[in-house]
């Protein structure tokens, strides 16, 4: 209750209180305050005026009344009736009820708007102050477009009271907060800067967390700041404790003013100018010499403010990233508070060491403390310490202490909290490969990780040793010999099977000379495991079975034996069944040669990111892993699997070729491995989507093996790229010159999409743009995916779909704004949802715009929306085909081109250029067969559009005449025009 | 079966805890309590299941009876059971409250573990119950080995809920018939929903084991009768104060395990050794040709945004003769009620603020007369739009006849051993008709 002085004290609203706490049931409370509503209707219906007074005690209880949770449909004028009172304690109970109980109520708030006003422009400070409350208060669109212009010219006038400025500075920002674009910067800004000198303590804690708030938005406005900041952190840190009087807590001075300074720096870069610099790391020495000193109280409170103070200096430190000698300080610093008693400082310490670690200049430091961490990872109680402590390990991981940090990890993994172990499981396999020179090391680390985690080894762990051991000659022997003694324990993890069966499969003829592990034994032992497996499991061992044949001809007829087993060749699975059926025939029928050449060892894996880091950065979500991380591992990657130099491009590359994947699929290669439930799909299609395009050279390559090759495919879309690489030049070389294309490149990008749905738009070294788009009738939606190649992120963002000239009324396109930061490395997503008005011929445009680095890059595109794409497949018989083609007789309704073929005239390509169309490809309606005959409706919100379309191939001249009949001539020259490019 | 029961009080706070199977852990006792009594809405359904434990409760002032299980049981028998313990609470110490249950907490604990043996509800008998649990000392208690032993025949016995060598110098026997009426009337006076559900409760001081026999004006007898042309004793003389119909239709009925159910089903007559004391004999229900002791006539007019006027009229349907008694009319106020003046021309009526309605009370009316009260509502203008929901206008009373019809054709008693014959008995007959939910919309 608000704080009454005698005889103002509320009497009756006291008595009301207490005969509620004192009800003994729920019902007997309704009672009263039933009572007491119909009394206050009463008074506020009564025709004699309220006295200041009893308004003030009725509002109060009908406040009570609604915070009890019952609805308050009235008083809302008496409330706003107190706010023009001119005592204290009305307008502030008048200030409370408004900021509780408003509602946009609009003859209401015009009046509420005008006694704000009257306050704020009344010379009584604490009025004013309570108005400043209240806009706070609500803060909603409403007070922020009556106030937003008012507020600012308050905080920076010269004569405003100093807590009055402190009110003001803080409405502000509440404002700023919840409609930034309502709060205008204008010349007030500077001023706002300068409140940094102010005298008065609070006005100055007030101001920064506003400034900050605001330079985080626009930093280059507000630079000038940061001088401002150095000098008060300076004063403050360098005063005694008994300078500052009221704004001294337990010794310490101003702690919470210091805090926000020094979080004020972190958003800028280190001073240029040298003098502020030096009183700047000045200050920070200071501060880290005051963590030395013998603490001059007891009490909790005290430390607790002067290690706030000192973390945030360390995170300036390590945001500046430039001070080895500080760094190294705060990095000691942190090693004392490893073994502090209080386990907020020791989990603080070792966050912050994490990102210590990754700084160069401390980077040995931190290495010093390994012994500490470990020990902290084995004995310390809480599991969110423990949890850092992982953390840090696996961030000062280096070539040097590699074999220590993993070992440690993989004890610690035996005992883990189960909440962990994943993450944990993920780390040691990326410490592994990352640092691994020896490569027997590196095998022998993973398949003890299978052992002792065998269930919270993901898919992409054992995916990578795959790739690893199949990619490098000299480890295979090392890596089948130590499967071959894995799998001999009674027990092993399923994971270990699967490493085991695709391991010996490939090249468990290097160690069948050992009697030991001759082939049959080896066989034997996969086949004991083979009952317990789940199905892919199975099917995977089925695979290694037909290559043991391969590998050795004397184990043929025992495995045909366990081929022809009912088990296995009426399997209930079909991929089982299908596959025992198959190899077993193939066992049979082929040649030893055709055999060998099938099934031929597996070809080295392209390059790619490592799937277990990306896999790590999705379960920590973008920006967890640093980015120097990610740079480290590509250079340590490429050493590791001598794959030679690996242009960034190549991953991106590879995807680029992706042409459908599911819409929560990622389109770029950066943040690879699209979830498994998408996969099966994706890669169905993709094998069409090939083929239409690379020609017939694909199937023969891709008949290799397609068991060994689905296998993989699932999750990390290895053999996607493997086909592509194999079927040769594919057409979207990524262009790759200026940001900013001339528009008859977006025409030829145009024309790439006029018979597909999916791909990649445009590419640059910068931003990769990717589509998926399907239509429906004259709906279409269209997902645009954006990736930041770069480390950096693109700040504002945005992108402008337009339809120029006639356009606008033949073409329906409705955005949804994107986000206006892009993380480095990051993909965002954008839907378009399109409506086809009337039939078009130009296309859409599509302008982004956003600042890599500073620089602003400007880019328009066409968006690939063609008339076609509203197409609806017509089935029709030969005879109904050609009535119609009579009926559209008319000159102007035929558009008819001869053009030379672009691309080859194969049969099954163009076929699939016609269905990509979105047409009905007839069969048996053309007199030679040579012909395509094709028949479609296009549908637009407006009208229909029949259409029937001929192509005559003459292979000899390779020349085609394309033929096209539909009922509206605008129509007919469009979809020629466009066709006309597509063969 | 029911695994424990427990009692609260409007606090929550845990009287009594009886569990009664090992399936019920302590903590169901804080669940009910929490998601029951405290919960942040009101729990209308008297059913909850919680954690794949049913509660049962019923609530009697501001004391929560819970039973609680985890088997799928008769839902109807647990609450039969709860109404049943809550009669026998009656019985014992009076109006069930928070004081009367903590002085007694010994006789409700010997209680629980006479009248629910491992979750089975037993002989819940208050009068065969009062022979063997009593308030008395433990010394004054002491009893005859005969005693005893009858108090195990009768208990066990096939007739458990009457013990034998009653005596009685004047043998008499009063019938109460009760019955409650429901009404949901349209504003012009169309009968939406209406219903009869009655009680024929009796106290028997009789000696001996008495044979009874009851008779009422059921169709069924009477036409069965009407065919067979043998007119029976004509019973007690009518009391009714309705039509002359001669017998009324009943829905469905439940009888006091007294009752010879196979003779009901084969005869259609009511036989029975009655239990010493009060016990409730059956209970009925009817829906046909009910007499609706007051008509209520509703008037509402909204005169502007701020003003309410309201009229209602009441009219009293049955014989000049008779008197109601204890009438009430509650008319419902809107929520933004600032003032009310009412004039009425009989009774008192009054706003009662706290339950947002007028309240107008009348003593006594005869039949076949009308009243009428008049109301100005003065509203507030309030920011809602939302418009006032009206709800119907509710009414108590009670007339001395049995709205359903019913009427108490003969109560007979045979006693063979004892020498005293129907005639000596003396009986007494009352009708009472009481309002259930009676409501008029308007």
């Amino acid at each position: 209750m608000p704080a009454v002085s005698k005889g103002d004290g509320m009497r009756g609203l006291a008595v009301f209180i207490s005969d509620i706490r004192n009800c003994k049931s729920k019902e007997a409370e309704i009672k009263r305050i039933n009572k007491e509503l119909a009394n206050i209707r009463s008074k506020f219906k009564g025709d004699k005026a309220l006295d200041g007074y009893s308004k003030k005690k009725y509002v109060c209880k009908l406040l009570f009344i609604f915070l009890l949770g019952h609805d308050i449909d009235f008083g809302h004028m008496e409330a706003v009736n107190l706010l023009s009172s001119n005592k204290y304690t009305e307008k502030q109970i008048g200030y409370l009820f408004i900021s509780v109980l408003v509602n946009s109520n609009s003859e209401l708030i015009r009046l509420i708007n005008n006694a704000i006003k009257n306050d704020l422009s009344s010379r009584n400070p604490t009025f004013m102050c309570l108005a400043l409350h209240c806009i706070a208060n609500v803060g909603s669109r409403e007070m922020a477009e009556a106030f937003a212009s008012e507020i600012p010219r308050i905080l920076v006038a010269g004569d405003t009271m100093d807590s009055v400025k402190q009110s003001a500075a803080l409405c502000l920002l509440r404002l700023y907060k919840t409609s930034p674009d309502l709060v205008l910067m204008g010349e007030w800004t500077s001023r706002v800067v300068h409140l940094l000198n102010d005298q008065h303590m609070g006005v100055v804690t007030a101001a920064i967390s506003l400034i900050t708030c605001l330079s985080q938005k626009n930093p280059d406005e507000f630079k000038t700041c940061v001088s401002l900041a150095v000098s008060r952190l300076s004063r403050i840190v360098s005063s005694a404790s008994t300078d500052l009087q009221d704004y001294t807590y337990y010794f310490v001075p101003a702690p919470w003013l210091s805090c926000k300074l020094l979080r004020l720096l972190q958003c800028y870069p280190p001073p240029e100018d040298g003098a502020v610099k030096g009183r700047l790391v000045e200050c920070l020495e200071t501060i880290l010499n005051k963590a030395q000193e013998p603490p001059k109280s007891k009490k909790v409170q005290h430390s607790n403010a002067k290690n706030a103070i000192l973390f945030e200096a360390i995170s300036l430190i390590i945001h500046y990233d430039s001070e080895p000698n500080l760094l190294v300080r705060a990095c000691n610093q942190l090693g004392q508070f490893l073994q502090h008693r209080e386990t907020n400082l020791r989990y603080l310490a070792l966050e912050s060491m994490c990102t210590l670690a990754s700084s160069e200049f401390s980077h040995e430091a931190v290495k010093t403390h390994i012994e500490t961490v470990i020990n902290a990872l084995k004995t310390e109680r809480d599991v969110s310490v423990r949890q850092r402590a992982a953390d840090l390990l696996y961030a000062m991981c280096d070539r040097s202490n590699a074999k220590q940090i993993v070992a440690e990890m993989l004890s610690y993994l035996e005992t883990a909290d189960y909440s962990i172990r994943e993450e944990m499981v993920l780390k040691v396999a990326i410490l592994a490969e990352k640092y691994a020179i020896d490569y027997s090391w590196y095998v022998d680390t993973i398949l003890n990780l299978i052992r002792i985690a065998g269930d919270y080894v993901s898919e992409e762990v054992w995916y990578r040793v795959i790739q690893i051991v199949i990619n490098r000659d000299d480890v295979q022997g090392y890596a089948a010999k130590t499967v071959f003694e894995a799998l001999q324990a009674p027990a092993c993890h399923e994971n270990m099977v699967k490493v085991g069966g695709y391991i010996l499969g490939e090249f468990g003829n290097l160690i069948a000379g050992d009697p030991r592990s001759s082939p049959l034994v080896q066989f034997n032992l996969l086949h004991s495991k083979f009952h317990l497996c789940s199905v892919p499991t199975r099917a995977l061992l089925l695979s290694a079975y037909i290559k043991f044949i391969n590998l050795f001809p004397e184990t043929k007829a025992t495995i045909q034996e366990v081929l022809r087993c009912d088990s296995q060749i009426r399997n209930s699975d079909v991929e089982l069944q299908q596959r025992a059926v198959e190899y077993l025939k193939l066992s049979s029928i082929a040649s030893t040669d055709v055999l060998a050449t099938v099934l031929e060892e597996m070809p080295p894996f392209p390059e790619r990111e490592s799937s277990i880091l990306a896999k790590l950065k999705k379960k920590k979500g973008p920006g967890a892993v640093s980015v120097t991380e990610l740079e480290d591992s590509k250079r340590e990657g490429g050493e590791l699997n001598g794959g030679g130099d690996r242009g960034p491009d190549t991953a991106a590359m590879a995807a680029s070729n992706t042409s459908t994947p599911s819409p929560s699929a990622d389109l770029l290669g950066i943040r690879s491995a699209a979830p498994v439930g998408a996969a099966p799909s994706s890669a169905g299609s993709l094998l069409v989507d090939v083929f239409s395009e690379a020609g017939p050279t694909a199937p023969s390559a891709a008949v290799n093996d397609d068991g060994f090759l689905r296998d993989l495919e699932q999750p990390t879309e290895t053999s996607d790229s493997l086909l592509v690489e194999g079927s040769g030049d594919l057409d979207s070389a990524p262009p790759s010159e200026d940001p900013a294309p001339p528009l008859s490149e977006a025409d030829e990008l145009l024309n790439k999409f006029v018979c597909k749905n999916n791909g990649v738009l445009f590419e640059n070294q910068l931003l990769q743009i990717g589509i998926k788009s399907e239509y429906r009738q004259n709906l279409g939606r269209m997902y645009l995916f954006y990736g930041n190649k770069t480390s950096v992120q693109f700040a504002s963002f945005t992108t402008t779909v337009s339809c120029p000239g006639e356009l606008q009324s033949q073409l329906n396109v409705q955005t949804k704004p994107v986000e206006p930061l892009v993380e480095g490395g990051a993909q965002i997503q954008q839907v378009l949802n399109i409506e086809c008005l009337s039939d078009f011929s130009e296309a859409p445009l599509l302008n982004i715009k956003f600042r890599y680095g500073g620089a602003l890059q400007n880019l328009t595109l066409k968006l690939p929306v063609t008339i076609n794409k509203f197409f609806q497949p017509t089935e029709m018989s030969s005879h109904d085909f050609f009535q119609r083609w009579k009926q559209l007789s008319q000159p102007q309704q035929e558009a008819q081109k001869i053009f030379k073929a672009n691309h080859s005239m194969d049969t099954e390509v163009l076929k699939a250029k016609l269905l990509g169309l979105g047409t009905a490809l007839l069969d048996n309606v053309d007199p030679n067969p040579e012909n395509y005959v094709c028949a479609g409706v296009i549908q637009t919100k407006s009208q229909q559009v029949g259409c029937l379309l001929r192509l005559e191939p003459n292979a000899q001249a390779q020349m085609y005449r394309l033929t096209l009949r539909c009922s509206k001539d605008s129509v007919s020259r469009r979809l020629c025009e466009l066709l006309a490019q597509q063969f | 079966m029911i695994g424990g029961l427990f009692i609260y009080n409007h606090k929550g706070e845990v009287l009594i805890s009886r569990v009664y199977r090992d399936d019920i852990g302590r903590n169901a006792v804080d669940a009910f309590r929490v998601n029951v009594i405290h919960a942040r809405q009101q729990v209308r359904s008297p059913v909850t299941n919680i954690a794949r434990t049913s509660f049962f409760h019923v609530k009697r002032s501001n004391i929560w009876l819970a039973a609680v299980t985890k088997q799928n049981v008769n839902a109807a028998m647990v609450f039969e059971f709860l109404y049943k313990m809550c009669d026998v609470m009656t019985a014992y110490f009076g109006k069930i409250s928070e004081e009367n249950i903590k002085n007694n907490f010994v006789l409700i604990y010997e209680l629980l573990d006479e009248i629910l043996d491992f979750g089975y509800p037993q002989n819940s008998e208050t009068g065969a119950l009062k022979t063997f649990i009593t308030q008395q000392g433990i010394k004054g208690q002491v009893k005859t080995k005969e005693e005893q032993s009858q108090i195990t025949s009768q208990v066990t016995g096939q007739i458990g809920w009457r013990r034998e060598g009653i005596k009685y110098r004047r043998n008499e026997l009063f019938l109460d018939v009760l019955e409650s009426v429901n009404l949901l009337m349209s504003p012009q006076g169309q009968v939406l929903s209406a219903h009869v559900s009655g009680r024929v409760v009796m106290k028997s001081y009789l000696s001996g084991m008495p044979e009874c026999k009851f008779g009422m004006n059921d169709k069924i007898v009477i036409d069965k009768q009407g065919k067979g042309g043998a007119s029976d004793d004509p019973g007690k003389s009518d009391l009714g104060g309705g039509s002359g119909k001669q017998s009324i239709a009943i829905d469905d009925c439940t009888f006091h395990q007294c009752v010879r159910l196979s003779k009901f089903d084969s005869e259609r007559s009511i036989s029975f050794i009655p239990p010493d004391g009060e016990y409730e004999l059956m209970r009925y229900r009817t829906t046909k040709d009910i007499i609706l002791p007051f008509r209520v006539i509703p008037l509402v007019r909204e005169v502007g945004r701020t003003k309410l006027e309201v009229k209602v009229v009441i009219k009293s349907n049955f014989k000049p003769s008779l008197l109601a008694q204890k009438i009430e009319v509650r008319i419902p106020t809107p929520l933004n009620t600032s003032g009310v003046q009412v004039i009425c021309m009989k009774g008192k009526a009054k706003y009662k603020a706290s339950e947002n309605a007028i309240v107008w009370k009348i003593k006594r009316m005869a039949g076949m007369k009308e009243s009428q009260i008049s109301a100005e509502i003065e509203l507030l203008p309030t920011n809602d739009k939302k418009k006032w929901a009206r709800p119907p206008i509710s009414m108590n009373f009670e007339v001395p006849f049995a709205p359903s019809g019913l009427k108490v054709r003969y109560l007979k008693v045979f006693e063979s051993k004892l020498n005293y014959s129907d005639h000596d008995v003396i009986k007494w007959v009352r009708y009472i008709g009481r309002s259930g939910i009676y409501e008029t919309r308007c």
